[in-house]
């Protein structure tokens, strides 16, 4: 990707013999004297940014395209029987929506309606579909929030753990214990720890975010565990975590697995290197060589893979809420799905795509900060 | 007798060490056993899959092993016919994949600029969504049918292979025994299907097994959605989904999920097997371990 990107950014950048103003401002307080082309991590940062908004632009395309590959038609969805019989009516609803001209100028409506906000209504809830999805995004960065905090904890000291005892047994439990974890089909694990915890045991509380009688925090973040602890309600907040823990801890087993699989891998290959054994041959005391020399080279590819289980976290949302009733993205998206309503469906599709897209940007500003060597290539 | 036993020892250690690890035994076995069990079915299943017969939501027990559903059909039976659905559909799902993003990335990587751009741009589009989400929306789009779950779990999968398949050929595509072939007159086609291709099979085959177990998943996922197959189908991720209304009768779903499990860790045990034995270094690692 980067191969053949490169070249053509180089040139929008200000290289070559175009007036170099951008490249100028950024190495100004550098004061070199070579200024003509920006640094390398500002190049790194426009070239990330730029790719970002092409495949968000891209992102709408590919909702648009799907909504208008649906067999259904739109006008029996949204009118009525009646309406319906009536052709002045139905050719009036189709000219309000645009629904009468070529694709393409459709596709432009559409796009000016994403920019003033505007995802079609749901034929469910008959709301825009952007309240309803702003109801439901704090509930879901809740439980994504707290599955990839476990994830990484778990996941990276189980990698490290099992690096650093490679071949004994804890090494080979671990190794199955992540495979099992990136194999266990999350809907069917939601649902036995659902009836175990909770139905036998009654260790957990149930579905929803808080019990039942109890009244959510003021809102400020949406995020009931940490609006309950700046409110102060400490029973609240109790309850929150509670109701959190299970979906949280049954979301993370897949992300904990391939966290533990790439960390062991990474580590290792570090483990290998010539400064790592230099650093032990000069008697370095083995928790600084771990922390020092190991792992932060070693985060680099993790780093990159938390970012991919980010992805595949939100995509357990859609199976993990159902079963735990949470009130999210993810429920909300396997009604939609259930119920075909088209509209929530891409309306999803959209905010989750866009969001996984800003993550992933994260990921790589993060990268190119960490490794100096991936913004320069 | 002590011939045999002699000739059965030289015989395992011709086997590749990696492939005497206790996780590729595991894996190979149950993978072999579910395909038997697939193409068995009716000859081992005790039950009609669809018949409707009394008690409903009967407990495992002599009659019903692993108990009714809610329609009173046998759990074990419809288990045993679910892998005619599930196991032929996802490797041929698998296949699809490797098919259509191999022949596109093989078509990136050789012929290079605006086919690799837009191949590659494409990929990257699909990247852009977590994958539950993407075949969701593109199974709802296309209406829920067990074969728009494949098409949608195709429109997913495909790019992982053009990427792995652009990058491989991209390596061998300047070797010289490439270059003679396209002085010898060989045309695009043939050089990619002569002297490319078969130099790049061993990588995505790695790839394609460790596929099988995640693709089952995303199936699976898709069917619990309700976005797959149609209800009296004994497909496992619908036999799931049927068990959250019933909730206190934990076998209707807890038996179908294992299947699913059992299927994709065997599956991901020999993908892992494979890996570590066609990767040099983990390879280099397993053999001095074993000397």
């Amino acid at each position: 990707m980067s191969r053949t990107s490169v070249p053509s950014n180089a040139g929008a950048d200000g290289g070559g013999t175009a007036p170099p103003s951008r490249g100028r401002t950024a190495s100004a307080g550098r004061g070199a004297g070579r200024g003509r082309r920006p640094r390398p991590l500002v190049r790194f940062l426009i070239r990330r940014i730029v790719t970002a908004l092409l495949l968000a632009v891209g992102i709408t395309l590919v909702t648009f395209v799907l909504t208008n590959l649906v067999p259904g038609d739109p006008v029996a969805a949204n009118l009525g029987q009646r309406a319906l019989g009536d052709p002045a009516i139905v050719a009036q609803w189709r000219a309000d929506h645009g629904l009468d001209r070529p694709l393409p100028q459709q596709y432009l409506m559409h796009l000016e309606g994403l920019l003033h906000g505007d995802l079609g209504t749901s034929q469910q809830s008959h709301r825009p579909v952007l309240d309803d999805l702003a109801g439901a995004v704090p509930a879901t960065l809740e439980l994504a929030g707290a599955a990839i905090l476990v994830s990484l904890v778990l996941g990276v000291g189980f990698g490290v753990v099992a690096a650093l005892r490679r071949d004994r047994l804890s090494d080979h439990v671990l190794r199955v214990l992540s495979l099992v974890g990136i194999s266990v089909p999350t809907f069917w694990l939601a649902l036995v720890a659902f009836y175990v915890f909770f139905f036998r045991l009654q260790i957990t509380p149930g579905s929803g975010r808080i019990d039942p009688g109890m009244t959510p925090p003021p809102q400020v973040t949406g995020l009931y565990t940490v609006d309950a602890l700046l409110s102060g309600q400490w029973d609240v907040f109790s309850s929150a975590v509670g109701h959190l823990a299970a979906p949280a801890l049954v979301l993370a087993l897949y992300t904990i697995g391939l966290l533990t699989r790439f960390t062991r891998s990474a580590v290792l290959e570090v483990l290998g290197q010539d400064y790592v054994r230099a650093a032990r041959a000069k008697g370095l005391p083995g928790r600084v060589v771990l922390f020092r020399y190991v792992l932060r080279p070693a985060l680099v590819p993790i780093v990159t893979v938390a970012g991919l289980a980010f992805g595949s976290l939100l995509s357990g949302t859609v199976l993990v809420e159902a079963v735990f009733a949470w009130p999210g993205v993810g429920q909300y998206a396997y009604r939609s799905a259930t119920t075909l309503d088209l509209p929530a469906v891409m309306g999803v599709g959209l905010v989750v795509g866009v969001v996984y897209l800003v993550i992933n940007l994260v990921v790589d500003v993060l990268y190119g900060v960490i490794d100096p060597r991936v913004r320069v290539s | 007798m002590k011939r045999g036993g002699l000739f059965a020892r030289a015989r395992v250690n011709r086997l590749p060490r990696a492939w005497r690890r206790p996780l590729a035994v595991a894996g190979t076995a149950v993978a072999v056993a579910w395909i038997a069990v697939a193409l068995a079915a009716p000859v081992l299943a005790p039950h009609d899959p669809l018949a409707q017969e009394l008690p409903r939501l009967a407990p495992p027990g002599p009659g019903h092993w692993l108990g009714t559903d809610q329609l009173g059909r046998d759990i074990l039976s419809r288990i045993m016919y679910g892998a005619r659905v599930s196991i032929p559909l996802t490797l041929l799902l698998v296949a699809l994949s490797v098919l259509v993003g191999g022949l596109l990335g093989a078509c990136a990587g050789y012929f290079g600029r605006w086919v690799d751009e837009t191949i590659m741009r494409l990929a990257d589009l699909v990247f852009a969504f977590p994958t539950v989400i993407l075949a969701m929306v593109v199974a709802a789009a296309l209406g829920a049918s067990l074969g728009n779950a494949v098409l949608a779990v195709l429109v997913v999968a495909w790019p992982a292979y053009a990427r792995v398949t652009r990058g491989l050929v991209l390596g061998v595509r300047e070797r010289e025994f490439v270059l003679s072939g396209r002085l010898l007159g060989f045309s695009a086609w043939r050089s990619l299907r002569v002297d490319v291709l078969p130099n790049i099979t061993g990588p995505i085959l790695v790839l394609a097994t460790l596929d099988i177990g995640t693709a089952l998943l995303l199936l699976s996922g898709l069917s619990f959605l309700g976005l797959g197959a149609k209800p009296p189908s004994p497909e496992w991720g619908g036999m799931v989904a049927a068990g959250v209304d019933v909730f206190d009768s934990w076998w209707v779903a807890t038996f179908p999920g294992l299947a699913i499990l059992t299927v994709v860790l065997a599956f991901n045990f020999l993908g892992d097997t494979l890996r570590d034995a066609l990767d040099p270094r983990t390879a280099r690692a397993i053999k001095e371990r074993a000397l």
